[in-house]
């Protein structure tokens, strides 16, 4: 019986080797062995959609994985997507609409929205609360993160 | 909460991870999507010892015509594929209406057909349309394999046929007869959430747009998928007025289903929204029959 793993790994464009008990949740790696703490750990059921990154270019939810099964495989996090200097136009939207408060929810909700602004560039309000509804917010209402999707779609399509 | 430690295996074939689950028998539990199993080891409610990966045994992922005009689903094909696959919605559309309904788009990215099938909770909609649509489930283990009807398949809750060393390998679903409509309903709190109440039904009209056969499945008001039997009976030959569409809810919202009480809703809301659910998913498959000649 083998009770450590090695995992090849890139996230974010670099590539990690690390060795891992099989148990190790991908959202613990990331935050701990990697040091990349933008993903959040907020209830680990797949219920409040924080810890949501991108997997092969698929969001999923990094709590519902072990770091095993990454192997191979590539990652994209918040801390990709754009840098302080240089902002996604989803983040630049959400700064300039407030859709941010304490922030524990925005992570996962713009690795939920970036690739659902690619398949729809331009969605409806409807749309945008049904593509959010797999993350839950505690502070904000969800009304600015509507307005923030909105304006980023404005912007992306710019 | 973080999953007790497991021996953990991840197999390329089928046959290899089936040497697996029969070497380690009910400590072993095959890993699919791990949309539902992973929770329940976060929290400690389930704690196998030993894990075997289905996710690099890539026969398992398919979506296939069969040649009688029917669909074949490997048991791995996650919920996302099936979402957007034009085969899906021409031959089973009444799957392809549900997989929106089915979780959220993360958890549709992993979670897989053949495990919500094996996982049998009693509000996943997969298990009561495949019911509704007669589809059968192929279940294989070392010395062989077996083909189980998916209304057979269901025993109770979160309980199927599946013994420790089998795997479903394939969801199986027959072509659908011209004159024949589908619908799903459902009441969810949020649109992607586990329903409080659904339900599939599957219509078939003869040429004087009798009813020919019906099937009506319920999902969130038992131990596993419940089919409204009786309901079914009452339409069974013929003209679906809203008359006979009205009493045969009613018959699957007494007679046919005996729903419980929880924090998200009481035995009789439930009931009543039995009722209502089953009047629109009669009249839309009704409507649809007739549209497709
Ligand atoms: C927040 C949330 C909301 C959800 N909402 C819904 C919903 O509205 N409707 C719905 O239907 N589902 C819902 N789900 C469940 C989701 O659809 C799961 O993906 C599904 O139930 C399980 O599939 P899985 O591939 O993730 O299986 P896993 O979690 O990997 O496995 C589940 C069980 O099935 C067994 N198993 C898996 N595959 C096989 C196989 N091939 N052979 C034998 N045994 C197998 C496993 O051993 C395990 O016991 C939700 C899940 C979450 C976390
Ligand atoms: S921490 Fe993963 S969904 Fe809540
Ligand atoms: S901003 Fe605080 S949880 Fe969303």
């Amino acid at each position: 019986m083998r009770h450590l793993f090695d995992v090849g790994v890139t996230v974010n464009g670099n590539r990690y080797e690390r060795t891992v008990e099989p148990r190790l949740l991908l959202s613990d790696f990331l935050r701990h062995d990697l040091g990349l703490t933008g993903t959040h750990v907020g209830c680990e059921h797949g219920v409040c959609g924080s810890c949501t990154i991108l997997f092969d270019g698929q969001p999923v939810r990094s709590c519902l994985m072990f770091a095993v099964q990454a192997n191979g495989h590539e990652i994209l996090t918040v801390e990709g997507l754009g840098t302080p200097e240089d902002l996604h136009p989803l983040q630049e939207a959400f700064w300039e609409a407030h859709s941010v408060q304490c922030g524990f929810c925005t992570p996962g909700i713009l690795m939920t929205l970036v690739p659902f602004l690619e398949e729809n560039p331009n969605p409806n309000e409807d749309e945008i609360r049904a593509a959010i509804s797999g993350n839950l917010c505690r502070c904000t209402g969800y009304q600015h993160i509507v307005d923030g999707v909105k304006l980023a779609a404005q912007k992306m399509s710019a | 909460m973080k999953p007790p430690p497991f021996e953990y295996y991840a197999p390329t074939t089928v046959e290899e991870a089936l040497v697996h689950l029969s070497e380690h028998g009910y400590d072993a539990k095959a890993l699919a999507g791990g949309q539902s199993l992973i929770p329940t080891m976060n929290f400690r409610l389930a704690q196998p010892s030993v894990l075997v990966d289905l996710n690099n045994v890539s026969e398992l992922f398919y979506i296939r015509p069969d040649e009688n005009g029917g669909l074949r689903l490997g048991a791995m094909t996650r919920h996302f594929q099936v979402e957007r696959s034009s085969l899906v919605s021409e031959r089973t559309p009444l799957i392809y209406e549900a997989m929106p309904k089915i979780a959220t788009p993360q958890i549709r990215s992993r979670g897989t057909f053949g495990g919500s099938i094996a996982h049998a909770d009693p509000s996943a909609e997969l298990g009561a349309i495949s019911i509704a649509l007669g589809g059968r489930f192929r279940l294989r283990n070392q010395t062989g394999e077996r083909w189980v009807p998916a209304n057979e398949f269901f025993i109770g809750m979160f309980t199927t046929l599946l013994e420790p060393d089998e795997l479903l390998v394939e969801a199986s679903f027959p072509n659908m007869p011209p004159r024949t409509g589908w619908a799903l309903q459902e009441v969810a709190r949020r649109p992607n959430d586990f329903a409080l109440v659904g339900v599939a039904a599957v219509v078939t009209l003869d040429k004087k747009n009798q009813c020919q056969k019906a099937r009506i499945v319920f999902l969130s008001v038992g131990d596993g998928p419940v089919e409204a039997h009786r309901a079914a009976e009452t339409l069974t030959g013929q003209t679906l007025t809203p008359e006979i569409i009205h009493a045969a809810a009613e018959t699957a919202a007494t007679a046919d289903i005996d729903p419980g009480s929880d924090i998200h809703a009481s035995a009789e809301y439930r009931r009543h929204l039995a009722g209502v659910l089953t009047r629109r998913a009669l009249d839309l498959a009704f409507e649809r029959a007739k549209g497709r000649g």
